[in-house]
């Protein structure tokens, strides 16, 4: 080995490959990291679907109809000519209410929160009212429900044209 | 062989090279040898070679901290023999859960599970009280105390997740209500305060798709993801975690200064 190879790398350049060795491996670690940490998060999962198809606005009658809580966790609610799809989450800690049809509420089993068919809490914890999802018509005439886009009474969204179907 | 009667085979078989290969010194008569068998034993040796006399008295510790790590064993056995008949998936696992009382020899497996996790909640407790009341949590000890805290923290986790796992209506309601609790989470949780701040324009960074109850319960409400979910953090992750802590924990209280007396 030549005297000339021996001295190719000095002190100064060593730690120089040092520093950016080392800047690599954590930033590789981190990513590894961070890629673990993004493992945890499931890019497909097996939940109902977020939007559906409620049928004919004339299949409704004044009041609470239950025939989609089971699947999609909706009420639509005819009141006064206004449709609305009404969430069956307690916006207490996020049980389901039932609809008790004699007293003409809905009240949750878990710790008795209770609301009026238009979805306004009236007692026990829950602090704010059902949340309603956006209902709109199709151009065949079909009741569309979007579960993705919320309104919320406390908020004054209840007035948005598409929190509510006029039939 | 029986010719010095029972003494006589004793000495034998201690001198055996079998014996000598697991017993590294001498029975443990004197003062040296019962030190050599707390420094050579892989378990022990988290323990002081030596205690202070007030360090076993029952009044003063209650022995709480043992009684914990006593139930704590017991959890993980009775814990090992219940998941050879429990499946984690929205199929079996309620029905497992009463196989495990009626179809199942020594029905009560289960009970004795959940009535040490219910007693381990208390006696971490009572352990805690205890230390606090005997100004144990003070320097050089602050570390250990600290450690505690995130045993005592592990503890009600475990408590948390081995809820959901009967998989009834109360277990699912319960576990619902909790994890709505992560959703409150400032920043990470998509109800909680800060989130609605990590919004541009119509893209809402934290959702109910992403945020730490998603994370918690893999979907955005508890279903069988979650349960499985449990299930791993109940029975090995969680497990894991607390057993290298409690290993820290004793070794500590050997380390600094011995258990709990005056320094």
């Amino acid at each position: 080995m030549s005297k000339e190879t021996k001295t190719s790398i000095n002190r100064r350049e060593f730690f120089s490959y040092l520093t950016v060795g080392w800047i690599a491996f954590t930033a590789a670690v981190a990513g590894l990291l961070g890629l673990t940490f993004r493992f945890t998060f499931p890019n497909v999962n097996f939940e109902p679907e977020m939007d559906f198809l409620a049928g004919d606005p004339a299949d409704y009658e004044e009041g609470v109809d239950e025939r989609w809580k089971k699947k999609y966790g909706v009420w639509i609610i005819k009141l006064e000519g206004k449709l609305a799809a009404l969430s069956n989450i307690c916006t207490h800690l996020g049980c389901i209410p039932n609809w008790l049809a004699g007293e003409r509420k809905f009240k949750c089993p878990c710790h008795g929160s209770g609301f009026y068919q238009n979805g306004i809490n009236f007692e026990g914890p829950a602090p704010r009212p059902l949340e309603r999802f956006k209902i709109t018509m199709t151009p065949e005439g079909i009741i569309k429900v979007d579960k993705t886009k919320i309104f919320r009474q406390e908020k004054g969204q209840w007035d948005n044209p598409e929190s509510y179907l006029k039939v | 062989m029986f010719r010095n009667g029972i003494e006589g085979f004793a000495k034998k078989v201690r001198e055996t090279q079998v014996w000598k290969s697991i017993f590294r010194h001498g029975p443990p008569t004197n003062s040296r040898n019962r030190a050599a068998v707390v420094a050579g034993n892989v378990f022990l040796h988290l323990h002081p070679i030596k205690l202070k006399k007030s360090g076993v008295q029952l009044g003063y510790t209650w022995c709480m901290g043992g009684l914990t790590f006593f139930i704590f064993l017991a959890l993980t056995v009775t814990g090992v023999l219940l998941m050879f008949y429990y499946r984690p998936t929205a199929e079996y696992a309620f029905n497992d859960i009463i196989a495990l009382r009626e179809h199942v020899p020594l029905g009560i497996m289960r009970e004795i599970h959940r009535w040490g996790a219910h007693a381990m909640v208390i006696t971490v407790w009572l352990h805690m009280f205890r230390v606090f009341m005997t100004g144990s949590y003070k320097p050089p000890r602050e570390f250990n105390w600290g450690i505690g805290v995130i045993l005592l923290i592990l503890t009600l986790l475990l408590s948390f997740t081995g809820y959901l796992l009967p998989w009834d209506q109360l277990a699912i309601w319960a576990i619902t209500v909790g994890s709505n609790m992560a959703k409150a989470t400032p920043f990470l949780g998509h109800g909680g305060p800060g989130a609605a701040l990590a919004q541009i324009g119509d893209f809402v960074m934290v959702s109910d798709k992403n945020d730490v109850r998603f994370q918690l319960l893999a979907g955005r409400f508890v279903g069988e993801p979650a349960l499985l979910r449990f299930y791993i953090l109940h029975c090995v992750f969680i497990p894991l975690v607390v057993g290298v802590l409690i290993a820290i924990h004793f070794w500590r209280v050997r380390k600094d200064g011995g258990i709990s007396a005056p320094l």
